[in-house]
């Protein structure tokens, strides 16, 4: 895949000295992901409300439902799967806001490497830096409330699977909407009814693992749709990145 | 690609172009072409069309009308992107970043000119003392040279160079237009724009002027 997109064509002669080759697409994506991270990890404490936001809204159930250990079992599957999403939500806004503010976004734009492909990576670094900690706290979330231990795996393979999915809606959104003020709420009324059908299969997988029953074929449905939004969103975000550009 | 009438045409050329805002014309027809070792100054009060036109060639707004070519070729993606460097009103880099750490990326997305690095063209610009600060510590005019650094580190051979001159101070604006000339010596083109206050360099670049 890489490969592909390179630079076939040499450039013509007279620019040559001027116009080196172009480096990679891997060397251009390295590049991305290095500063997003670098970014992250400057802004650390942002990164770490969320994940605070889970096991606060996580430590309250038990308080509100009451101490009865088989009611907790029956309904922790699906209520740690909303409050995932839930906490990944506000993060999705801010996606592509500073980018567009300082104009990083006019150098993307004219950048010799495929928008779609950098959208990509931006989704890649966004999903490993706010997403990727909440599930790596799941065991506990798990714990506090009771998950039978059979369900766990499937609970983490559902996320795995459901949240990129939810991350890569979410970059088309943000893109669309980066240019509006206070999105928020505008990003979140969008993206809960696209979340609606993700929430279900990752729903239906946790359900029959919790009874028992075979669970692959919602994960595999999850799957599916995961390969069709890594195709088709960075596209669709590119082009909506272009917009938010253009105005 | 590198037909003998490919390498002839001018890096940059327009015809006809011209740009309307909601039926109202910003600017244009204008017909142009911008050679290796050329610059052209677009100046105009504010609100002309300046920054509008430099976007238009940039790729950043769909041209209303006309045509734009890149070595004589059509203006595409694959035409412009990699030898445009833009430096318009916004820095284009990440406050909470250092100037290192911002040029390092821009390098890899690219590349950059050989022997060129992010060091050599902070120093180039006159701030190598706060390559390591974030640039939100930098003043206005600070971040403006920073901008230059990019011209500097990364290849690309047309500028289009959006008020280069503001926040800049007198030895600024002395770095501009050495960088431009500079720029253009070595086979580059620029396009700058300039609302009239500031003395361009080379009293013979050509002008495009602009009118409300």
């Amino acid at each position: 895949m890489v490969t592909a997109i390179q630079p076939i064509a040499d450039p013509p002669l007279a620019a040559a000295t001027m116009r080196p080759r172009s480096p990679g697409t891997l060397r251009a994506c390295t590049a991305l992901l290095r500063r997003d991270f670098v970014l992250a990890w400057r802004r650390r404490g942002e990164l770490f409300l969320p994940l605070l936001y889970a096991v606060i809204v996580t430590a309250l159930f038990p308080f509100a439902l009451g101490p009865d250990p088989e009611l907790l079992a029956r309904i922790s599957g699906g209520v740690l799967l909303v409050i995932v999403v839930l906490a990944m939500l506000p993060a999705l806004e801010a996606m592509f806001r500073a980018d567009l503010e300082d104009g990083t976004l006019e150098q993307w734009l004219l950048a010799p490497q495929p928008l779609a492909l950098l959208a990509l990576t931006r989704v890649i670094a966004h999903w490993l830096t706010t997403v990727l900690p909440l599930i790596v706290v799941m065991p506990l979330l798990g714990a506090l409330l009771d998950l039978p231990v059979k369900v766990l795996p499937v609970l983490i393979a559902a996320l795995l699977l459901a949240t990129p999915l939810l991350v890569l809606l979410g970059s088309v959104l943000s893109a669309l909407t980066a240019g509006a003020r206070r999105s928020g709420i505008l990003l979140a009324l969008m993206l809960l009814p696209l979340a609606v059908p993700v929430v279900i299969f990752a729903a239906g997988a946790i359900a029959a693992a919790q009874s028992g029953m075979p669970y692959l074929a919602p994960l595999t449905w999850l799957a599916a749709a995961l390969v069709l939004a890594i195709v088709l969103a960075p596209l669709a975000c590119a082009a909506a990145l272009r917009i938010a550009v253009e105005s | 690609m590198a037909t003998p009438s490919a390498l002839s045409a001018p890096l940059l050329s327009a015809h006809r172009l011209a740009f309307s805002r909601n039926d109202e014309p910003v600017f244009g027809p204008l017909d142009f072409s911008l050679g290796a070792g050329e610059t052209l100054l677009v100046e105009g009060d504010n609100g002309s069309g300046k920054t509008t036109l430099l976007r238009v060639l940039a790729g950043m707004l769909p041209p209303g009308d006309g045509e734009i070519r890149f070595d004589g070729q059509a203006a595409s993606r694959d035409t412009r992107n990699g030898r445009v460097l833009w430096l318009g009103h916004r820095t284009g880099m990440n406050e909470s970043l250092s100037a290192r750490e911002n040029l390092g990326f821009l390098a890899g997305l690219y590349g950059t000119h050989t022997g060129m690095t992010a060091a050599i063209a902070m120093e180039r610009v006159g701030i190598a003392g706060w390559i390591d600060e974030p640039l939100r510590t930098l003043s206005a005019g600070q971040k403006k040279r920073v901008g230059l650094a990019r011209l500097l580190l990364l290849p690309g051979d047309i500028w289009l160079l959006d008020e280069p001159y503001a926040n800049l101070d007198r030895h600024g604006i002395d770095l501009v237009n050495a960088l431009v000339a500079e720029h253009c010596a070595g086979g580059g083109a620029a396009l700058v724009t300039s609302h009239g206050a500031v003395r361009f360099a080379d009293p013979n670049a050509r002008h495009i002027h602009l009118a409300t």
